[in-house]
C-alpha cells in the first residue's frame, strides 16, 4: 500500500479561509455580551508634564454617559508584574494607565469616557477638559545623548553587548575601510484592526476578548493588575486583524476596558482610534547606527563595529537590538556590537516585525554594499567570500544553514550576473535602473509550548493550545502538524486556539507559532496515539493484537501493521470497542541540550529592482527575488504569503514610512493617508521561493519559522539599487524623491 | 447599542434647554440622569444629535427597522446595531476601505457614510456575497489564491473587487492594481489579491457570449 501524502509540505487552503471571506470570523471587537456600553479614550494634549485639573461636568450630563474615569476615580490597579519577561530591564510599561497625573508624551490617557453608545461616547470624551502644566520635553535623539544608558540584553534572550578581538587595530591597519552613520526613523505597525477589548465581569472573575497575541500572559496581567488569581481571568482571542509586534499583552486599552467595566458595573468595550494606535499602542523606535567595516584587499573583513542608539519612552525601557545578527552574520575575527538608548517624551515603543534585524540590517547590508564598491568587488561575491561557516560569536556548529545555497538560486532567479556594477550604467528608456542584494536572517526561537490532543471516536481529532492566529495560519499549519502525527487525513482534524482556557503557549511573536506549539502538538499526539496503541494491541478483538508497538503505523485514521497491511484497526474501531469517546493526551515540548550545541539562524538573499525616473526621482520597485532557507516549509501556500507581508513591510520602510513628530513632540501623521504604507499599485512582480531544508536539530518537525525573515534586509536591498541606478547613497530611511534631488 | 434600544436622555446645553421648554423641568432632570435611569414618562420627541430617529435599512435584501442617531454611521449601524460584523473599522476616516460595502452596488466607504442616508438603498455587505452556502467566485478565488492572512481588510478587498468588477474595471492588472488601492492590506497579500480578481474577471469573461 502506498504511504498516502503527508500533510506537512502541502499547500493546502487556509483552514478558516471560509470564516474570513464571509465575514464569519470574529476578531475582538465583535462579540456582543448583553448590555455592552462602549469606553472611549482621553488623550493628553501635552508631550510632558502634569495634569492640573480635568473638568469631567459637561462630559458627565452628556447623553448617555455613564461615567468618566480619571486618575481620581479609576478603580486600583497594580503595577504590571515585572516577571512577565525573563531578566533585565522591562521592555514594556509596568504602570498602569491612570496611575498618576503625570504625563510622558503626548497621547497619553488621562481619561476614559463610558456611555451607552459608541457616538455618545466619542461626543462626551471630546467635553472632557483637561488642563495641564506643561514642562520642557526631551524631543530628539542629539538633545537626549548625554541621558544615554548602555543596554545590556535583548528582553533577556541576546547579548547586545559583544567584543571579540581589536576592531581599532583593524579599522587602522585596513586595506579597505569603511565608516558611515545610518538612520531609521520611527515606524508604526499599523494593523488594519485596531487594538480592541470587550470586558466583562461576573463578580470577580474577568472575561476578555482582547486582540492579544499572548492570551496566557494578558491573563497574568490582568489578573496581576486587578489583584486576582488567574484563574478568574479569560482571555479569548480567535482572530487578530493583524499586529506585526503590536497587541502584546501589555497594552492600555485592556486594562482602561477593564477598570471601566469594574466602574459601571456593565461590559465594555474599548477600541483605540487610529490616531491612538500612535501613541498608545506601540511603535518602532528611531535608530542612529554607526557602522564601520574592515577589509582586506579582495574583501576579507577583518573588523565589524556595530553601535547603536535607539529611543525609549519614561515609561518603558526598550531596545532596539541592531547589532544583533552584526555579531554572527559574517565570518570576521574583531568584532564590537554596542547598544545605548536615550529616553524621549514619546509613547513606548516595542517589537515591530524583525525588532533589530529590520534597521539593523538596513545598516549592515547597506555598509557591506558600500565595502563593496570601496574595493571594487561584486556585493554577491563579497558576501560569499565573507560567509560564516559557523557561528563566531558564540563559537559552535549552525544547526543547519543553506544561505549559500539561497545567494546562488537568487542570482539565477534575478539574473544578477547581467548586472553592470557601474552606478547609473542599466537605463530602461528614460528610466534609471538599479539592482542591488542583501542578505536575509532572522533567529530560529522557540519557547516552551504546551498543548492537548484529543482522538474521538468518530474517526477524528481535535488539538488545541493557546496559540494565536494573526494572519500567519496557524489554525492550519497547527491542524497539519496534528494530521501528520496522528496519521489522520488534515480534514477530520481541527484546531483550537485563542483560549487562556487552552494549555499554555508562547506569544504569537519572535515567529515562533509553528516551531514551539507545533512540537508541543506533536509531542501531545505521540502520547495520544501510545493510549490507542495499548488499547488496541491488548484488546483480543483487535486485528493487532500482541503486535509489538514498533510494528504498527499511523495512516488514513488506521493503526496498521508494518508487516502485513491487511492488518488494520479503525481508530473508530478501537475506541468504540473500549467503549470509550474518545482518547486524550496533552504535553509539553521545550527546548532541550540542542540550545547549547547549535546556533540556529533562518537565513536569505534579497534582490531588488529598482526604476528611478531622473527628473522627477520618485523610486519604483519594479522586482524582487527572494530566496529563503526557514527550514522545513510545512505549507507552502501560507508560506509564501508571509514572506510577500514581510517583503512588503520592507518596501515601505524602505521607501515610504516614517511617523513625524513636530517640535512640541506631537505626532504630525497619526492616520492610514498621512503614515504612508504599501498600497496595492506599489506593488509589482515578487518572486518568493524556498530551500526548504528541514532542521531537524531544531524541533520534530523541522521548521523554524519565517514571520520575520521576508523584511529583513530589504530595506537594504532597496537602498542599493537606489545607489547602483542614481549613485546617489541614502543612509537614511525612508528614501524619499527629495532626498534623491 | 442594540437595534430596539429606546431613548430616554439628553442633556447637552442645547437639548437640556429644549428639555425644559417642551417637557417641563421633571423630565429634564429625568433625562440628566444616565441612560440606566429611564425616565418614567415618555420623552418628548427631540431633535439633535444625540436623539435617535426610526431608519429603514435594507441590508442583503432583508429590512431592518433601527433606531439610531442621525449620526451614525452606516459602518456603526451595521456593526453595532445589526451585529453584521463583516464589515471592518480600521481606520474610521475613510483611509484603509476595510469598511466598504455596496450601496446600490457602488463601492462607497460605509465609515463615510450616514446610515440614514442609505435609507431606500440597497446595501450588500460581504455576508450578502455568497448565496447561500455557496460562495460567490471572488470569496472562492480569495480561498484559492490565499488572497489575505490576518483577514481582517478581505471584506472590504472582496467588496470592492465585486463592485469594480460589476462596473467593468480592472480590465488590466495595473488597472486592478490602481482600482483596488482604496484597500490596505498590512498583511501585503496584494500579489495573491491581483491573481484572485483576475482569474475572476477572466472567468467572467468567458461566461460571456
Amino acid at each position: 500500500m502506498p504511504e498516502p501524502r503527508s500533510p506537512l509540505g502541502q499547500p493546502l487552503d487556509r483552514a478558516d479561509g471560509v470564516a474570513k471571506v464571509t465575514g464569519r470570523a470574529k476578531y475582538a471587537a465583535e462579540f456582543a455580551p448583553p448590555d455592552l456600553a462602549h469606553a472611549v479614550v482621553v488623550t493628553s494634549t501635552i508631550t510632558r508634564g502634569r495634569v492640573t485639573a480635568c473638568d469631567t461636568a459637561a462630559a458627565e450630563k452628556s447623553p448617555g454617559v455613564l461615567a468618566v474615569i480619571t486618575p481620581r476615580t479609576v478603580p486600583a490597579m497594580k503595577a504590571v508584574p515585572a516577571d512577565l519577561l525573563p531578566k533585565g530591564r522591562p521592555p514594556i510599561e509596568l504602570r498602569p494607565p491612570l496611575a498618576d497625573e503625570k504625563v510622558s508624551h503626548f497621547g497619553q490617557a488621562v481619561a476614559v469616557v463610558v456611555a451607552d453608545t459608541f457616538e455618545r461616547a466619542t461626543a462626551a470624551a471630546a467635553r472632557v477638559r483637561v488642563t495641564y502644566q506643561a514642562d520642557e520635553p526631551a524631543l530628539t535623539l542629539e538633545e537626549a545623548e548625554p541621558t544615554a544608558f548602555e543596554a545590556e540584553t535583548f528582553v533577556g534572550r541576546e547579548d547586545l553587548k559583544h567584543r571579540r578581538g581589536d576592531v581599532a587595530r583593524a579599522l587602522a591597519g585596513a586595506a579597505v575601510k569603511l565608516e558611515a552613520v545610518y538612520r531609521t526613523p520611527v515606524e508604526h505597525h499599523n494593523p488594519i484592526e485596531p487594538a480592541a477589548t470587550i470586558a466583562e465581569w461576573d463578580g470577580d472573575s474577568l472575561t476578555l476578548h482582547d486582540s492579544s497575541r499572548w492570551v496566557h500572559a494578558t491573563r497574568r496581567v490582568a489578573a496581576g493588575v486587578f489583584g486576582l488569581s488567574p484563574e478568574k481571568v479569560r482571555v479569548i482571542c480567535p482572530f487578530i486583524g493583524g499586529a506585526f509586534g503590536s497587541k502584546g499583552f501589555t497594552w492600555q486599552q485592556n486594562l482602561l476596558a477593564a477598570a471601566a467595566a469594574r466602574h459601571v458595573k456593565r461590559p465594555v468595550k474599548l477600541v483605540l482610534t487610529r490616531q491612538q494606535m500612535f501613541t498608545l499602542a506601540g511603535r518602532r523606535p528611531e535608530t542612529k547606527q554607526a557602522v564601520a567595516l574592515a577589509a582586506t584587499k579582495d574583501g576579507g573583513l577583518t573588523a565589524v563595529r556595530h553601535a547603536t542608539m535607539s529611543e525609549t519612552s519614561p515609561l518603558a525601557d526598550f531596545v532596539e537590538p541592531c547589532g544583533t545578527l552584526s555579531k554572527h552574520l559574517y565570518s570576521c575575527p574583531n568584532v564590537e556590537v554596542t547598544h545605548r538608548v536615550v529616553r524621549l517624551n514619546r509613547s513606548s515603543p516595542v517589537f515591530m516585525r524583525g525588532p533589530g534585524e529590520t534597521p539593523g540590517s538596513f545598516a549592515l547590508e547597506s555598509a557591506l554594499d558600500e565595502l563593496a564598491v570601496a574595493a571594487g568587488i561584486d556585493p554577491l561575491v563579497l558576501r560569499l567570500k565573507n560567509h560564516a561557516d559557523r557561528d563566531e560569536e558564540k563559537d559552535r556548529p549552525w544547526s543547519s544553514k543553506h544561505l549559500k545555497e539561497c545567494y546562488r538560486r537568487g542570482d539565477e532567479r534575478f539574473g544578477w550576473a547581467k548586472r553592470d556594477p557601474k552606478p547609473r550604467s542599466m537605463r530602461d528608456g528614460n528610466l534609471l535602473v538599479g539592482w542591488g542584494m542583501a542578505t536575509a536572517a532572522y533567529p530560529g526561537i522557540r519557547m516552551e509550548a504546551r498543548a492537548k490532543v484529543r482522538v474521538t471516536a468518530d474517526g477524528r481529532a481535535v488539538a488545541a493550545s493557546a496559540a494565536h492566529e494573526i494572519g500567519n495560519g496557524a489554525y492550519t499549519v497547527l491542524a497539519q502538524i496534528a494530521a501528520a502525527a496522528l496519521g489522520l487525513p488534515v480534514d477530520r482534524v481541527r484546531f483550537e486556539l485563542g483560549d487562556s482556557d487552552l494549555p499554555f503557549a508562547p506569544a504569537t511573536g519572535a515567529s515562533q507559532t509553528t516551531a514551539a506549539v507545533g512540537s508541543a502538538v506533536t509531542a501531545a499526539a505521540v502520547e495520544a496515539m501510545a493510549k490507542l496503541v495499548k488499547l488496541a494491541t491488548t484488546d483480543k478483538a483487535s486485528p493487532l493484537f500482541g503486535i509489538a508497538v514498533d510494528q504498527l503505523a499511523a495512516r488514513e485514521g488506521k493503526l496498521v501493521s508494518r508487516a502485513d497491511g491487511a492488518k488494520a484497526d479503525a481508530f473508530s474501531d478501537i475506541l468504540r470497542r473500549a467503549k470509550l469517546k474518545g482518547v486524550e493526551a496533552d504535553a509539553t515540548a521545550a527546548p532541550g541540550e540542542e540550545k547549547e550545541k547549535f546556533s540556529f539562524l533562518s537565513t536569505g538573499a534579497q534582490f531588488v529592482e529598482v526604476k528611478i525616473d531622473p527628473d522627477l526621482p520618485r523610486v519604483r520597485v519594479t522586482r524582487v527575488v527572494g530566496v529563503y532557507d526557514p527550514g522545513a516549509v510545512l505549507n507552502p501556500k501560507t508560506a509564501r504569503s508571509q514572506m510577500l507581508g514581510g517583503i512588503l513591510m520592507g518596501l515601505g520602510a524602505a521607501l515610504l514610512e516614517e511617523t513625524v513628530y513636530d517640535g512640541r513632540g506631537l505626532v504630525v501623521n497619526p492616520d492610514l493617508a498621512d503614515y504612508r504604507l504599501p498600497v496595492h499599485a506599489d506593488t509589482s512582480d515578487i518572486d518568493v521561493s524556498f530551500v526548504n531544508e528541514p532542521d531537524r536539530h531544531f524541533n520534530p518537525v523541522g521548521a523554524r519559522g519565517l514571520g520575520e525573515l521576508g523584511i529583513s534586509g530589504i530595506g537594504a536591498a532597496v537602498a542599493n539599487a537606489v545607489f547602483h541606478a542614481t549613485g546617489k547613497r541614502i543612509r537614511d530611511l525612508p528614501i524619499t524623491p527629495e532626498k534623491l534631488l | 447599542m442594540s437595534p430596539d434600544q429606546d431613548i430616554d436622555s439628553a442633556a447637552d446645553r442645547r437639548e437640556f434647554m429644549e428639555g425644559v421648554a417642551v417637557g417641563g423641568i421633571g423630565v429634564a432632570f429625568a433625562a440628566a440622569l444616565p441612560i440606566t435611569a429611564t425616565a418614567d414618562e415618555p420623552v418628548p420627541p427631540a431633535r439633535g444629535p444625540g436623539q435617535p430617529v426610526p431608519v429603514k435599512l435594507n441590508v442583503n435584501g432583508t429590512d431592518h427597522d433601527l433606531k439610531l442617531e442621525p449620526r451614525v454611521t452606516l459602518l456603526d449601524a451595521l456593526r453595532e446595531g445589526l451585529h453584521l460584523t463583516g464589515s471592518k473599522k480600521g481606520c474610521d476616516h475613510g483611509q484603509c476601505g476595510a469598511c466598504t460595502v455596496l450601496v446600490d452596488g457602488r463601492r462607497v466607504n460605509s465609515c463615510l457614510t450616514l446610515a440614514v442616508a442609505t435609507v431606500g438603498r440597497k446595501v450588500q455587505t460581504v455576508e450578502g456575497l455568497a448565496d447561500g452556502d455557496v460562495l460567490h467566485p471572488l470569496q472562492l478565488a480569495f480561498i484559492k489564491h490565499d488572497a489575505f492572512q490576518c483577514g481582517y481588510c478581505t471584506p472590504g478587498q472582496l467588496c470592492s473587487a465585486a463592485g469594480l468588477l460589476k462596473e467593468g474595471r480592472a480590465k488590466s492588472d495595473d488597472e486592478i492594481r490602481e482600482e483596488m488601492s482604496g484597500n490596505i492590506c498590512r498583511c501585503g497579500a496584494y500579489p495573491n489579491i491581483l491573481v484572485a480578481v483576475r482569474e475572476v474577471r477572466q472567468g467572467a469573461l468567458k461566461e460571456k457570449p
